[in-house]
C-alpha cells in the first residue's frame, strides 16, 4: 500500500508540471500584450517606451522557455509574482482568501455525503414505491438547479421571510447553512442518484442470492452484501464532486457576501491580473487533484482486488 | 419415518407484458435425510427456478403462484427455509461470493444467520474448512474469492454449507465450472459428506454419469413438469418416457463402458 | 406468509413507476425545448418591447395588462428580456458544442488513427485538461480571452472537449478492431472514404447522447458565469445578467430573479429529459439508473 500511494504522488508531478506548462503557454498565446494590460492597470498610458519597459520587467522580451523556467522556479519556492491591482505578493493574497472557501467546499462536500448516502438507500430500498419517486424526482430538480439563484430562493425564504438566518457574511455557523446548502444541492442530488442505481445493479448480483440464501436476513444482506459494494463507485464519484463543489463555492460566494477565494478570483478575472488567476487557477487544480488522489488511495484501501495487487506489485 | 423435506404443487410464473409464462408448472418433490435425489432435464426446463421458488429468492419479474414446501408435513416460510432447514451449493463459486469480504466474513455471517455464531465460531469454521478438504484451513480464512482457484471456492462453499448444519442440501449444478478432476473429488466430497452426516440432497445436474454415481433417486423435469421419477436403477435400466430415454442414451453413447 | 402472497406484494409494487421515464414526460420536455427554439429564432416578432428599450418613468413595474411579467429596475420588459435571453442560452450552448465536437473529432480522431507516440502525446496533453475542474478552467480561460460571448463559447468548448476527445479516441481504435473496417481497408477504400462511411456516423451518434446530456449543464455554466459578471455583458438580455441585474432589488422585487431563474431550471429540465431519453434510444450501454 505504501508502495502504492508513493507512485501516485509521484504521478502528480507530471500532471501538475504539465498543467502549468499549458496554462503558461495559453497565457502567452491569448490575444492582447500582457505588457499593455500590465499599463492598463497601472494607470499608465502604453507609449511605445513604456511598453517596452514593462516588457522587459515582466520579462516579456526572454524566450518563453526562459520565462517559463524562471516563473516555475518562483512558483516552487511559494514566489507568483505581484498582483498588478493591489501590488501585493499574490500568494499571500490566495493564501488569505483560501481558508474561507475550503471550509465552505469541505462543509459542503460532507454535507453531501451525510445525505446523498440515506438518500439513495432509502431510494433503493423502496424501489418504485413512494419514497423512491420522491427522492427521484427531488434528484432530477436537484441536477437542474441553478445553484446561484436557488442561494436566492433560500434567502427569499429563510432570510426575509422566516428571518431565521443572516442573508450575507460569514460568522456563526447559521451563516454556513444556505451557502452550504445552494453548494451541495446538486452534487446531493447525482450523488443520491448514483447509489441507488449502483445498490440496485448490486442487488442483481450473484453474491447477493447466495448471502440471501444462505438465511441472511434483509437489512443484513443490505448492510454487508449491497451497501458495502455499491458504495465503492461512490467513492470514485466524490472526487469529481469536488470539483462541482469548488467550483459551485465560487459561484455561491458571491451570493452570500463569504469571504472567499472566489470573489477574489472574479474580480481579478473581470481586471485580467494574470499573476493572480495564474497562483488561483494553480492552486484550485492542485486542490482538485490531491483530493482526486487521496480518493483513489481510499478506493484502493476499500477495494481488496486493488489493495492486494498493489502490495503484490511491490 | 426419517425427517423429510416437500415441494408441493409448485407453480412458478413470469410475468410477460400483461400476462404470465409458466415456468414451473406443479412441481412436487420429496427429499428425504440420507438420500440423494437427481433432478435432471434439458437445459432450461426449470430446475434452477424450482430451487429458488422454494426458497423464495426468484429473480425480479418471476413468482411462485401457487404451492408450498412442507418441513415434516409442517408448511414452513421460504425465508425460514435458507440456511435452517436448506444449505445451497451453487455452481460457478467465484461470482457467489462477495468479492471484497473475506472466507472469515462469510464464515462468521453464515454462523450468525443461523444463530449459532458464538465465541467457538473460529475453531468450528476451521473444522468444517478442515472437514471439505481445505488444507492448511487457517491460512483460508483472510482470502477474498479472487485469491483462490474454483475447486478451493467450491470447496469452501461446502464448507459454509456444513456450518450451517441445515439438514437437506440443495446443490446446483456444483461442479459445472470445474475441470474434470476436481470435479470427481468434489462429488466424492459431496457423497461422503451426504452419507456421513445424514443430508437429504437434491442435486442438479446434466451429467447422467453423476446421476449413476450418487443418486439413489431421479425426478426426470420437462417444461416445468416432473415428468418421470425412480429409482436410479430403474431410470437407467428402463426408461418410461422419451425425454428420460434420450438423456440415458446420451450418456451411454458417451461412456459405453459404464453400462 | 406464503410464498405465493409475499410475490404477489412484490408484483404489486412494480406498478409504480416514476413519471420521468415515462413519454409524457419526453412529450413535455420536447414542448418545452419547441418553445425555446420558437423562442429564440421568432424573438423579434413575439416579444412585445424591445428588450434594450430603457424607459426610466415605468421602472420596477409590477405584472400587468401591459408588461405581463412587469418592468426591470430600468423600465426595460421582464418578458421580452427573457424571450431574448432564449436566443443566447440556446445559442452560446449550440455554438459551443458545434466547437467540441470540431475540436473532439479533430483532437481524438487523429489520435485514435495515428496511435503510438502521436497517441499518447495527444492523450497526456488531454489529461492536463482534465485536470482542471471544468468551472475552474472557464475562469481561468476567461481572464485570459476577457469576457463576453464569444469569449465564454471558447471557453465551455475548451473546459469540455477533452471529454469528448477521449471517447472519440476510444471508438476509432475500436472500430480499427473490427471487421468491416478491416474488410473494406483490404478492398481498397481508402482511409477518408472509411471514415466518413463507418466511422462518422457511429462517432455522431455517441457524440449526440453525450452533448444532450451536457446541454443542460453548460447552460448553466453560462448563466452561472454571466450572473458573476464574467460571460455574457449587459446590457444584453441573458438569464444570468438579468438574475445578476435583479440583485439589488432581491428584497423588493423578489420577481425579477424568480423569472429568468424558472426559465433556466425549466430550460435545463427539459434537456436532461431530453438527455436521458436520447441516450435510452441510441445508446442503451451507456444507461445509468434508468434502467432499474
Ligand atoms: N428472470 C427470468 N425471467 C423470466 N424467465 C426466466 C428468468 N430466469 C429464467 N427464466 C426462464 O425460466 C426457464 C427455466 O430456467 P431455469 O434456470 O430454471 O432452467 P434450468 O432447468 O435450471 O436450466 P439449466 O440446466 O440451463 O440451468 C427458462 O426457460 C428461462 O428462460
Ligand atoms: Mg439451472
Amino acid at each position: 500500500m505504501a508502495g502504492f500511494i508513493l507512485r501516485r504522488l509521484l504521478l502528480l508531478i507530471p500532471i501538475l508540471l504539465g498543467v502549468s506548462i499549458l496554462m503558461f503557454v495559453i497565457l502567452r498565446m491569448a490575444p492582447g500584450d500582457p505588457a499593455v494590460a500590465y499599463l492598463k492597470l497601472s494607470s499608465i498610458p502604453p507609449t511605445p517606451s513604456a511598453v517596452a519597459e514593462a516588457r522587459q520587467t515582466l520579462g516579456l522580451d526572454r524566450p518563453i522557455l526562459a520565462q517559463y523556467v524562471s516563473w516555475l522556479s518562483n512558483a516552487v519556492q511559494g514566489d507568483f509574482g505581484v498582483s498588478h491591482v493591489t501590488r501585493r505578493p499574490v500568494i499571500d493574497d490566495i493564501l488569505h482568501y483560501l481558508p474561507a472557501t475550503l471550509q465552505l467546499a469541505g462543509a459542503a462536500l460532507l454535507f453531501t455525503l451525510i445525505v446523498s448516502v440515506p438518500l439513495g438507500i432509502w431510494s433503493a430500498r423502496y424501489k418504485d414505491r413512494w419514497p423512491d419517486q420522491l427522492v427521484r424526482a427531488f434528484a432530477f430538480v436537484g441536477v437542474s438547479t441553478p445553484n446561484f439563484w436557488l442561494g436566492f430562493l433560500l434567502v427569499l425564504l429563510f432570510s426575509l421571510t422566516l428571518k431565521w438566518l443572516p442573508p450575507m457574511g460569514k460568522g456563526g455557523w447559521q451563516h454556513m447553512i444556505m451557502p452550504v446548502l445552494a453548494v451541495s444541492f446538486m452534487s446531493l442530488a447525482i450523488n443520491a442518484r448514483l447509489l441507488r442505481a449502483s445498490m440496485l445493479e448490486t442487488a442483481s448480483a450473484r453474491h447477493v442470492l447466495y448471502a440471501r440464501l444462505r438465511g441472511l436476513g434483509d437489512r443484513q444482506v443490505e448492510r454487508s452484501h449491497i451497501l458495502r459494494n455499491a458504495l465503492l463507485p461512490i467513492v470514485t464519484a466524490t472526487g469529481m464532486h469536488v470539483g462541482e463543489l469548488l467550483g459551485g463555492t465560487l459561484v455561491i460566494e458571491s451570493v452570500f457576501g463569504w469571504p472567499g477565494i472566489g470573489r477574489y478570483a472574479v474580480s481579478a478575472i473581470y481586471s485580467r491580473d494574470f499573476p493572480v488567476i495564474q497562483c488561483f487557477t494553480l492552486f484550485l487544480v492542485t486542490i482538485f487533484v490531491v483530493c482526486n488522489l487521496l480518493v483513489d488511495i481510499l478506493y484502493a484501501w476499500l477495494d481488496p482486488r486493488i489493495r492486494l495487487n498493489a502490495e503484490a506489485a511491490i | 419415518m426419517s425427517e423429510t423435506l416437500t415441494i408441493e404443487n409448485l407453480h412458478v410464473a413470469a410475468q410477460h407484458g400483461h400476462h404470465d409464462h409458466v415456468l414451473v408448472d406443479g412441481v412436487s418433490l420429496t427429499l428425504r435425510r440420507g438420500r440423494i435425489l437427481a433432478l435432471v432435464g434439458a437445459s432450461g426446463c426449470g430446475k434452477s427456478i424450482t430451487c429458488s421458488g422454494a426458497q423464495g429468492v426468484l429473480p425480479p419479474g418471476v413468482r411462485v403462484t401457487q404451492g408450498r414446501v412442507l418441513h415434516n408435513d409442517t408448511t414452513v416460510a421460504p425465508e425460514r427455509l435458507r440456511g435452517r432447514v436448506v444449505a445451497t451449493i451453487l455452481q460457478n463459486p467465484r461470482s457467489a461470493f462477495n468479492p471484497i469480504r473475506t472466507m472469515a466474513d462469510h464464515a462468521r455471517e453464515t454462523l450468525r444467520a443461523v444463530e449459532r455464531l458464538d465465541g467457538d465460531w473460529r475453531s468450528r469454521t476451521l473444522e468444517a474448512f478442515a472437514t471439505v478438504g481445505l488444507e492448511d484451513a487457517e491460512s483460508v480464512l483472510p482470502l477474498h474469492a479472487f485469491e483462490m482457484s474454483g475447486g478451493m471456492l467450491q470447496r469452501a462453499m461446502i464448507a459454509l454449507a456444513l456450518l450451517s448444519d441445515a439438514p437437506f442440501l440443495f446443490a446446483d449444478e456444483p461442479t459445472t465450472d470445474l475441470d474434470l478432476i476436481v470435479q470427481a473429488r468434489i462429488l466424492d466430497l459431496l457423497d461422503e459428506l451426504a452419507r456421513r452426516r445424514n443430508l437429504g440432497v437434491l442435486l442438479i445436474t446434466h451429467d447422467m454419469g453423476v446421476v449413476a454415481r450418487l443418486a439413489d433417486e431421479v425426478a426426470v423435469m420437462e417444461n416445468g413438469r416432473i415428468i418421470e421419477r425412480a429409482t436410479t436403477r430403474e431410470i437407467f435400466d428402463n426408461p418410461q418416457r422419451i425425454a428420460t430415454r434420450e438423456l440415458v442414451e446420451a450418456h451411454m453413447s458417451l461412456y459405453p463402458e459404464v453400462a | 406468509m406464503s410464498v405465493a402472497s409475499l410475490d404477489a406484494r412484490a408484483s404489486r409494487r412494480r406498478m409504480w413507476r416514476l413519471p420521468i421515464r415515462d413519454s409524457w414526460a419526453v412529450r413535455i420536455a420536447l414542448f418545452i425545448v419547441a418553445l425555446l427554439a420558437i423562442a429564440a429564432i421568432a424573438a423579434p416578432w413575439i416579444a412585445p418591447y424591445d428588450p434594450d428599450a430603457v424607459d426610466l418613468a415605468r421602472r420596477l413595474q409590477s405584472p400587468s395588462l401591459s408588461h405581463w411579467l412587469g418592468t426591470d429596475h430600468l423600465g426595460r420588459d421582464e418578458l421580452s428580456r427573457l424571450i431574448y435571453g432564449t436566443r443566447v442560452s440556446l445559442g452560446s450552448v449550440a455554438l459551443s458544442i458545434v466547437l467540441i465536437l470540431a475540436l473532439a473529432i479533430a483532437v481524438g480522431g487523429l489520435s485514435g488513427y495515428m496511435g503510438g507516440r502521436i497517441d499518447q502525446a495527444i492523450m497526456r496533453f488531454c489529461d492536463c485538461f482534465l485536470a482542471f475542474p471544468t468551472i475552474v478552467l472557464a475562469l481561468f480561460l476567461i481572464g485570459i480571452l476577457g469576457t463576453g460571448m464569444v469569449n465564454v463559447i471558447i471557453a465551455i468548448a475548451l473546459s469540455h472537449f477533452a471529454w469528448y476527445a477521449r471517447m472519440v479516441r476510444g471508438l476509432v481504435l475500436s472500430f480499427r478492431q473490427r471487421d468491416f473496417v478491416l474488410a473494406s481497408r483490404a478492398a481498397g477504400a481508402s482511409r477518408v472514404r472509411v471514415f466518413f462511411e463507418h466511422l462518422f456516423p457511429a462517432i455522431m451518434a455517441q457524440m449526440i447522447v453525450l452533448a444532450t446530456l451536457d446541454i443542460g449543464h453548460m447552460m448553466l455554466h453560462v448563466a452561472g458565469l454571466s450572473f458573476l459578471g464574467l460571460g455574457v455583458q449587459p446590457p444584453t438580455a441573458e438569464w444570468g445578467v438579468m438574475i445578476g441585474d435583479a440583485r439589488p432589488f432581491v428584497w423588493s422585487m423578489p420577481m425579477l430573479i424568480l423569472w429568468p431563474g424558472l426559465a433556466l431550471l425549466l430550460s435545463v429540465m427539459a434537456f436532461n429529459i431530453l438527455g436521458d431519453a436520447v441516450r435510452d434510444r441510441l445508446d442503451p450501454s451507456l444507461h445509468g439508473d434508468h434502467q432499474h
